[in-house]
């Protein structure tokens, strides 16, 4: 009965083919530049959505509910963390390193997926100058003095490592689960239903959008040669193109939309989503949570004990 | 919903079971399906079912075929209340109300022509539990069909899998299984052939034919419809122009040919 390998083999011919396309690319630099970046960026949409690593590891298995619940404890302790709580930051540093240790998932990808925090923590260099306290350099520029304060490079440096570390344990949750199972944790720790409804739809549907998306850019591109080989069209142009790509890729989702309800009204659903209630969680879970919380407020008191001394 | 009035009331015993249920009014012995006199336009006017009259038989398959536009998918939103004109329709004898739609689409399997539109949860679990689960089934119960209707399918073994990476094969036959584990007694398919390969096709003729249920196919796959469907209903312009044994409408080329079909 199942027939389907064909298919399966057709499906992955189909994106070799679009590889070969992305390869065929840098000979007409002058008309595909814009397509490349928007394959990139389609593609990477599915990369970064699709971040989940298989793997059978103790933290793979771990149930969801304990992992999102752990991850945003630890991500609330982290921020409780006064400035300057060196010890406590390398602590969790150590925790992290740990779990990813248990997890066999490779450092460099975490590291690199967690680096994303950084550009959104640089807004907080502003701290540096306008910290008072104790000036380490001031700067004469004509009538204004530029200072530099040691309060304010403390500041901001445990601003850039909280967030990072943040960021950090985050990205653990989502390589070491799968989105199906973390939108269920989501609705069993009473998450409104409303929202895990529409982060589940957003998931489901992304990668049908974006690949809509590529294929109006691909009908767009088709259309826009030039006789003379170079011109690319005015940006007026294209920004006008681009509208219509926006508004149609509109009218079609919500077009989707309504056939996705009749779907959903087909099969019995009258407003209210049922799901199937998850397993109970065992004794070793609440032992994870006790284990990892009795760590945090270890941590938080030894900022503590910092600070006092 | 307009009422029965004018319609010739069929007073006969009827052999299905539900007949004892209440709200049920009389219709023909063994129909499934029972359409008086349906029509439909939408919102702009445009008329998409004229005056529909068709009796579908327990277990019997009905091919739907007609040129694009000729109302094939709105007469199928019709059989589960999804879409409601004027005139009846019955389904297992009972006249479709706005009191018994839970009901009915119990007993319709409809199957939409994307099958990105009928799996829209993360998993394929989760999309064949859909159904049985706004039925207040049991969560065993539940279970049990999904495994049973992805058996059917033969996609078995499928259930952690995200729809998004699967073929188009396999979502379509993942599509079926949403409905089969309502366990209905009508499948209303759109285009259940439509955009496979041949492969994946042949496979999906072969799950059809496997299947017992009552079955009204909308499509534009004539062989598909010569194979499988013995009865035939050509709708153009929402009426419907022939309905008959396939083997014979299908030989007439001339008839084939004023409503822009093929003969196989």
């Amino acid at each position: 009965m199942r027939s389907d390998v064909g298919t399966e083999r057709g499906r992955r011919g189909r994106s070799a083919f679009r590889r070969d396309q992305r390869v065929g690319l840098p000979d007409q630099p002058s008309l595909c530049a814009t397509s490349t970046r928007l394959r990139g960026v389609s593609l990477a949409h599915i990369q970064v959505l699709d971040v989940h690593q298989e793997g059978d590891s103790p933290i793979h298995r771990r149930d969801a509910r304990v992992k999102l619940v752990l991850t945003l404890a630890f991500i609330v302790a982290i921020t409780a963390l006064p400035a300057g709580a060196w010890l406590s930051y390398l602590l969790v540093l150590l925790a992290i390193g740990f779990v990813l240790g248990v997890s066999r998932i490779s450092p460099a990808l975490v590291l690199k997926r967690s680096l994303v925090a950084i550009p959104f923590a640089m807004s907080a260099l502003t701290l540096i100058f306008t910290r008072q306290g104790t000036t380490v350099v001031a700067v004469e520029l004509a009538q204004w003095t530029v200072s530099i304060s040691y309060e304010g490079i403390v500041a901001f440096a445990s601003i850039l490592t909280k967030a990072w570390l943040s960021v950090l344990i985050a990205t653990m949750l989502v390589t070491s689960t799968s989105f199906p199972d973390l939108v269920s944790a989501m609705r069993s720790l009473r998450v409104p239903k409303v929202l895990v409804s529409v982060i589940s739809f957003m998931y489901r549907y992304i990668f049908i959008i974006a690949d809509e998306a590529l294929r109006l850019h691909r009908a767009r591109e088709a259309r826009s040669a030039s006789p003379k080989g170079a011109s690319q069209g005015s940006i007026i142009w294209k920004t006008r193109v681009l509208g219509g790509m926006i508004g149609s890729l509109f009218l079609r989702s919500y077009e989707r939309s309504e056939r996705i309800h009749a779907a959903m009204l087909s099969r019995g659903f009258d407003g209210d989503i049922r799901t199937m209630r998850s397993a109970e969680l065992g004794p070793s879970d609440f032992m994870v949570i006790g284990a990892c919380l009795i760590y945090l407020l270890t941590v938080l008191l030894v900022s503590r004990i910092q600070r006092g001394t | 919903m307009a009422t029965a009035s004018g319609v010739p009331v069929c007073t006969a015993e009827n052999s299905l079971p539900q007949d004892s249920l209440p709200g049920v009014t009389n219709s023909r012995p063994g129909s499934v399906i029972e359409l008086v006199g349906l029509s439909f336009s939408y919102p702009d006017g445009r008329r998409a079912l004229d005056d529909i009259n068709l009796v579908i038989h327990e277990q019997e398959k009905v091919a739907v075929v007609g040129p694009n536009g000729a109302g094939k998918s709105t007469l199928l939103l019709h059989l589960n209340g999804i879409l409601t004109g004027q005139g009846v329709v019955r389904i297992m004898g009972r006249e479709l109300s706005n009191g018994n739609l839970g009901l009915v689409r119990s007993q319709v399997g409809l199957v939409f022509q994307h099958p990105d539109d009928q799996l829209f949860s993360p998993t394929v679990f989760e999309d064949v539990a859909f159904g049985p689960l706004h039925m207040d089934l049991d969560e065993e119960e539940v279970s049990h069909r999904v495994h049973r209707a992805l058996a059917e399918v033969g996609m078995d073994g499928f259930e952690r899998r995200m729809s998004h990476h699967l073929s188009l094969g396999e979502k379509k036959r993942i599509a079926i299984a949403t409905v089969l584990a309502m366990r209905p007694a009508i499948l209303a398919l759109d285009e259940p052939s439509g955009e496979l390969d041949p492969r994946a096709r042949r496979g999906l003729i072969r799950l059809l034919g496997s299947l017992p249920q009552a079955m009204i196919v909308a499509t534009h796959d004539i062989r598909l419809v010569d194979e499988l469907l013995p009865r035939t209903v050509i709708l153009d312009e929402g009426r419907v122009v022939a309905d008959g044994p396939t083997k014979t409408l299908l030989k007439d080329v001339e008839l084939l040919d004023r409503h822009g079909l093929e003969p196989p």
